[in-house]
């Protein structure tokens, strides 16, 4: 945990500020709101981890979570009675595509950064094919209910920690940094790396499946809702100190930094540098941030009794 | 076929020249022909693609990658077209500008992967999004104007072979010179294959990655001042329109280069170029629908590496 506590501190600092510049933060409806934004990066970003720390990329959630909501529109259609048997079908759909990346990955050996990319260009194309080059249809009711009401985003959100942080206790998150960490020695100490990997990357496809059914609720139906969302996870999960290459980091800092991300979105948006200059100083300060964390770890290593 | 599959570089070639047979046969069985012209026009095409693809070669081997070269494509375009301003006189300042800034943003990429130490991926992902902050900032459209003498670059043809394409030629073959023939050569291939083994033999390793995401830079400004050409103007999506940044990669790895670095080269990015310009000129052909293409580029992409992954497995085990 030791590298997680630059980004709490982070966290802490820009809640207070964003506090500070618009009271309506600290009521419990302006944090439910906060919440309920925060809830599909988040998410991502935990499933991100998985499949980062056991030393992988997943460039493909982005166009799956796109993926999940056009097919959800189209197959629902305002029809109330198929939300549940879509919702189910989503969540294979994530499973199936985390499945294919993760077996390519492991038992083709091709690199998962390649794997991931050309799921990305496989999936947006075979879903527009699909639906004739733009989203058709509409989402029920019952499908929205998940990423409106506040009440529901959030507890879908604690339930995906909590199972993140089970997970990472269990004997499957310590072999899966093991994996990352030096894949022979993990090998060669009765490890199933190949196994847990393909496990991270069906983590990481549920996640966009469950972040793919918030968002359409939240944003509405569009090509662009999954847009770079796959960078946006990356870049939460590298915030929280989690290196790339795998075997260091821990999932509830991938999560802060997804936190992160979006209360500095919030910051800049109450300061009124919305829209252009947000990327820049985004930019920025993902840069500084990750520098910053490189520069720190050895110091770190060196006195490991204190912090 | 074993032997041809063994060595990435041919077996693209290979992948190429079955790629343009079948091509040939489908688009015949079609009632089409496919004639110089078309040849022609996958040069055109490609020659951007092709000449970003040769600078991320470069990072790629040294054991880095970029993602900034779409939005820096798209800042080069712009750069350029405005300092022109419609008068032939100033095409020489703007290019100059034009490379000037490419060889800044490399060398801002270089510094912050090697000095900082940041991951190159948030490291040009992070300058990729700053340039495109300023992009959004100064600009909404088309701007600047390029003279009809520049536009010769993106349009004329000398004989059959337009300029894009001897442009394209040129650069890979200076890189291609680069990487064989020169000491820089050696060196990002030994940085790219072991970071440390290659500090221990006495290399100054910051200097090669530097001097590898500079050069990569180049080559993306280089492909904006051609898209400049042949829009007439610059614009602030034409570089991610193209998709510069994944599909330079892709290219790169489909033609064997190794995404670890230290393993691969110019020759092969080219085939990878050529290969993915050919399916597209055939699908066009065949009138596919692009989101179709789409499908098959993803398949390619992975089933091809998955290819050379077995190969490189088998002779190392």
């Amino acid at each position: 945990m030791k590298r997680a506590i630059p980004i709490f501190v982070v966290l802490a600092g820009l809640l207070v500020a964003i506090a500070a510049a618009n009271p309506f933060f600290l009521e419990p409806a302006g944090f439910l709101a906060f919440l309920k934004r925060v809830a599909p990066l988040a998410i991502l970003a935990a499933g991100q981890y998985f499949v980062i720390v056991s030393g992988e990329f997943d460039l493909s959630v982005g166009s799956l979570v796109t993926v999940e909501v056009v097919v959800a529109a189209r197959l629902i259609d305002g029809d109330e009675a198929m939300t549940w048997p879509v919702l189910v079908l989503l969540v294979v759909i994530g499973l199936l595509v985390g499945l294919v990346n993760g077996l390519v990955t492991t038992k083709l050996r091709v690199p998962s950064f390649i794997t991931t990319l050309g799921a990305m260009l496989i999936l947006s194309g075979a879903v527009f094919l699909w639906t004739g080059g733009a989203p058709r249809g509409a989402l029920s009711q019952g499908f929205r209910v998940f990423g409106r009401e506040g009440v529901w985003a959030v507890a879908i959100l604690v339930l995906v920690v909590v199972a993140a942080v089970l997970l990472m206790r269990a004997d499957f998150g310590r072999t899966l940094v093991a994996a990352g960490d030096n894949e022979k020695a993990a090998r060669l100490s009765g490890v199933r790396v190949d196994r847990v990997r393909v496990f991270a990357f069906v983590l990481s496809g549920l996640s966009a499946a469950v972040a793919g059914i918030l968002l359409g609720g939240f944003a509405g139906v569009s090509a662009q809702v999954g847009q770079s969302l796959e960078f946006q996870a990356i870049t939460a999960v590298v915030l929280g100190g989690v290196v790339l290459g795998g075997g260091r980091g821990h999932v509830v800092a991938a999560i802060a930094g997804a936190f992160t991300l979006e209360a500095l979105f919030t910051l800049l948006n109450l300061h009124g540098i919305s829209g252009a200059l947000e990327y820049a100083v985004q930019g920025v300060i993902i840069i500084a941030a990750v520098a910053v964390g490189g520069l720190r770890l050895p110091s770190l290593r060196l006195s490991p009794s204190k912090v | 076929m074993i032997a041809l599959v063994a060595n990435p570089t041919r077996a693209v070639y290979a992948a190429l020249i079955a790629t343009l047979a079948i091509g040939w046969a489908l688009v015949a069985f079609d009632g089409g022909t496919f004639t110089l012209n078309d040849l022609v026009g996958i040069q055109q095409r490609s020659a951007a693609l092709g000449i970003v693809a040769v600078g991320q070669t470069l990072a790629i081997l040294a054991g880095s990658l970029d993602l900034s070269v779409a939005y820096l494509i798209s800042l080069v375009s712009l750069v350029a077209a405005e300092t022109m301003a419609g008068q032939s006189s100033n095409i020489l300042t703007a290019v100059v500008v034009a490379l000037g800034v490419s060889a800044l943003v490399g060398l801002v990429n270089g510094v912050v992967i090697t000095k900082l130490k940041v991951h190159a991926f948030i490291a040009t992902l992070g300058v990729a999004l700053v340039i495109r902050g300023v992009l959004d900032h100064l600009y909404d459209g088309p701007a600047g104007r390029v003279p009809v003498d520049f536009q010769q670059l993106g349009y004329a043809r000398i004989g059959p072979i337009p300029v894009a394409a001897i442009l394209w030629a040129a650069v890979a073959a200076g890189v291609w010179f680069l990487l064989r023939r020169t000491r820089f050569g050696h060196r990002v291939y030994a940085v790219g294959g072991d970071v440390e083994v290659a500090r221990l033999s006495g290399v100054r390793t910051d200097r090669v990655v530097i001097a590898a995401h500079v050069l990569c830079s180049l080559c993306a400004g280089v492909a904006g001042l051609l898209l400049a050409s042949r829009l007439g103007a610059g614009a602030p999506t034409v570089g991610t329109d193209g998709g510069y940044d994944l599909e330079s990669i892709a290219a790169v790895v489909l033609g064997g280069t190794a995404l670890a670095g230290g393993r691969g080269g110019v020759a092969g990015t080219v085939g990878g170029v050529l290969l993915l310009a050919v399916l597209d000129s055939v699908f066009n052909q065949l009138e596919v629908n692009s989101f179709f293409k789409d499908v098959v580029r993803g398949v390619v992409i992975v089933v091809a590496v998955a290819v050379y992954a077995r190969r490189t497995g088998r002779r190392a085990s």
